[in-house]
């Protein structure tokens, strides 16, 4: 096997800190996982794969995403100076678009002719959707129940964009469970079909891959700072569910040791209440998913059901990547309850005229209160990993607003 | 390394499977003791999961009852306990690595020692992966039970060599459940494992018919049933036991006859 570990000291491929990652996948789906890893790392090098990654990204998705600098909001909060990775402002409205781009190509290159997804809060489903019908695939996504009841207008979309959408009625119905339906529908029908996984989660090479098409988050800030600022950010701010925007977004800047990484988890009614998605500061160590990582289970290690206003953080476990960057010190992981994101929601719409996804707007309240205790020199690079439209309904009720959809 | 491949020299074996606890403790244990006695070769007990990828409804089902009677992991050793007073038939775990995981590898290993259950089978730790619980296993005679599926291609040799106690070999692709038709290429699936080593193979997944368990006992060295037989648990509840020691019969002869047939060409 090719030495693709980020560990020095095992071979194992895919493990991180010599903990985390690894391959945990029923036997069924491994001749897969091989052909996809062999696949990754054939074309990442290939100029051609490149040149065709790089079109759909500039002249499909609207790449490269605005660095806005949040003039309002630094001025009120009065500490550093706040700029905004507007991923909200990518074709479909998330960072999603940039990996599914990636894995799609892969999977049309593998010869592949359907594309199955899971989906929290739809954005990832919507863009899996939105490239099957660009390169004309099917594409089933499987969805939560619990999520299409409260993501109604993505499910709508996806439908639109000609993908079957299976709300998932086991287990708790959310992203978790959604997940799972994937992995099953994957070990039923592999032969012509490609899960394009949208977290940094599951089973190697999955991680890695998800990082890479997602690094490009961190590439283009890093560039976009130097020529604004001529500098490198003081603190990057990301929202982590499974943690593919916040690993694209730290990706280049993990080895710029005077860049603080920051991942904000969904502390749901709070950190140290039962309904939290703060995996990172409460999970244990455990199995799942296809990989070893850090999950919110029980002493047993029965995964216990997770709770955020977020449908896109609702996650009980994170990336490997994270739960390393976590134990080894190099990112720093916070909660941001329900009220706390809501109210950064509020926030940032009047602030900027921005209306973010309510996941993004946990991030958003970490920089509210983080901003003011740092200098007026000092810079952080915020991610609005989406758009707000999708949330607009479910914020209005959570305020107690009624509104006819 | 544990006794289990001994019970498949000139003998076709049935593994007959049951979730812990469902729908409760006592019947549990009368299941165990049905299927001893009904003629299972090997008792494969599941230990339930919250997200048990492998299965289908009817094994997640069964997990969501066992949950509800309050299963832990402790309870399960305890129903073996407890069954262990009545028979002495081999029982296997099958459950996920997180399980096995937070209990310890160790600890867990050596309670199977304890209760004299034979090897583990793990459908979500491939071979990939075997080295994190294998040594562990050695220490204490248990059998990391592999599974080699319809898309295993290249990996069959890797998978067979290092195989220990039976080959579970998956009859189709996707997750469990009962099924009409299986993967075609069954026949020379078994026959290539056999090119690799000695180590007996049992064909599971879908099986539900005494007709279909003498085909698929005809084709390798046992059968294994899992979803039948939870069914039953889920339509009889207290009243189980007879019904699947009658169908572990029915089930029994069948796969005699294969041995019977097997023994005559």
């Amino acid at each position: 096997m090719k030495n693709l570990t980020e560990s020095k000291t095992t071979k194992r491929p895919g493990i991180f800190a010599d903990t985390y990652g690894g391959q945990y996948i029923p036997e069924t789906l491994m001749t897969e996982l091989e052909k996809v890893d062999k696949a990754f790392h054939t074309l990442k090098d290939d100029p051609d794969f490149q040149a065709e990654l790089h079109d759909l990204l500039i002249n499909y998705a609207n790449r490269p995403s605005l660095l806005y600098y949040a003039k309002n909001m630094t001025e009120d909060l009065g500490g550093a100076k706040i700029y905004l990775k507007r991923e909200d402002l990518n074709h479909t409205g998330a960072h999603k678009i940039n990996n599914v781009i990636g894995q799609a190509l892969l999977a049309k290159h593998l010869g592949k002719k359907r594309l199955i997804a899971e989906t929290g809060a739809g954005q990832h489903g919507v863009a899996t959707a939105t490239i099957a019908a660009l390169f004309g695939m099917d594409c089933e996504i499987f969805m939560g129940k619990e999520d299409t009841d409260r993501q109604k207008l993505n499910v709508y979309r996806m439908e639109l964009l000609g993908a079957k959408v299976h709300p998932v009625t086991t287990g708790s119905m959310v992203l978790k469970d959604a997940i799972n339906a994937t992995l099953q529908e994957w070990a039923s029908r592999s032969e012509d079909t490609f899960y394009v996984m949208g977290s940094a989660v599951g089973p190697y090479p999955f991680p890695e891959m998800v990082k890479y098409f997602q690094s490009v988050i961190s590439k283009e800030s890093k560039q976009q700072l130097k020529a604004k600022e001529n500098t490198l950010p003081d603190m990057v701010v990301a929202c982590v569910g499974g943690g593919s925007n916040a690993i694209g977004s730290f990706a280049d800047y993990i080895d710029d040791p005077s860049v603080k990484l920051v991942g904000v988890e969904a502390a749901g009614k709070g950190v140290n209440s039962d309904k939290t998605a703060a995996t990172i500061e409460r999970g244990t160590v455990g199995i799942f998913h296809g990989m070893k990582s850090l999950f919110l289970q029980n002493e047993d290690g029965q995964i216990n059901p997770v709770y955020s206003i977020s449908a896109g953080l609702d996650y009980p476990g994170v990336g490997p990547e994270h739960a390393a960057l976590a134990k080894e010190g190099r990112a720093q992981y916070v909660g941001i309850t329900d009220d706390e994101a809501v109210q950064a929601f509020e926030y940032i719409a009047r602030q900027e005229g921005i209306v973010a996804a309510i996941e993004s707007c946990h991030a958003v309240a970490y920089v509210e209160k983080i901003a003011p205790t740092m200098s007026k020199d000092q810079i952080i690079v915020c991610t609005l990993s989406g758009r707000g439209d999708k949330d607009v309904a479910s914020i209005a009720k959570y305020k107690g607003v009624d509104i006819d959809e | 390394m544990s006794n289990l491949s001994e019970i498949f020299k000139n003998h076709k074996a049935f593994i007959p499977f049951v979730v812990a606890d469902d729908p409760d403790f006592d019947t549990t244990v009368a299941n165990i003791i049905a299927l001893a006695e009904g003629g299972a070769d090997i008792v494969e007990i599941g230990i339930p999961f919250s997200d048990p990828i492998a299965d289908g409804g009817v094994i997640q089902a069964a997990d969501l009852r066992a949950f509800d009677a309050g299963v832990r992991t402790k309870t399960v050793f305890e129903i073996v306990e407890a069954a262990r007073k009545q028979t002495n038939v081999p029982i296997v775990f099958l459950t996920y690595l997180n399980i096995v995981f937070k209990y310890g590898y160790d600890a867990f290993c050596q309670k199977c020692q304890e209760l004299g259950v034979s090897g583990l089978v793990i459908p979500d730790m491939p071979y990939e992966s075997r080295e994190d619980i294998v040594p562990t296993a050695d220490k204490y005679d248990i059998d990391i039970i592999p599974l080699i599926a319809p898309t295993s291609g290249h990996r069959v040799e890797k998978i067979a060599k290092a195989a220990s106690g039976f080959i579970y070999v998956v009859s189709s692709l996707g997750i469990t459940g009962e099924r009409n038709e299986f993967f075609n290429g069954l026949k020379d699936l078994v026959a290539e494992i056999k090119s690799y080593t000695d180590v007996p193979t049992a064909i599971g997944f879908g099986v539900h018919t005494p007709k279909q368990a003498k085909a698929m006992a005809g084709i390798a060295d046992g059968v294994i049933i899992g979803s039948a037989i939870v069914d039953i648990v889920a339509k009889q509840k207290q009243n189980a036991p007879q019904a699947i020691e009658k169908y572990t019969q029915s089930i029994r002869a069948a796969v005699d006859e294969a041995q019977t047939e097997e023994a005559h060409v």
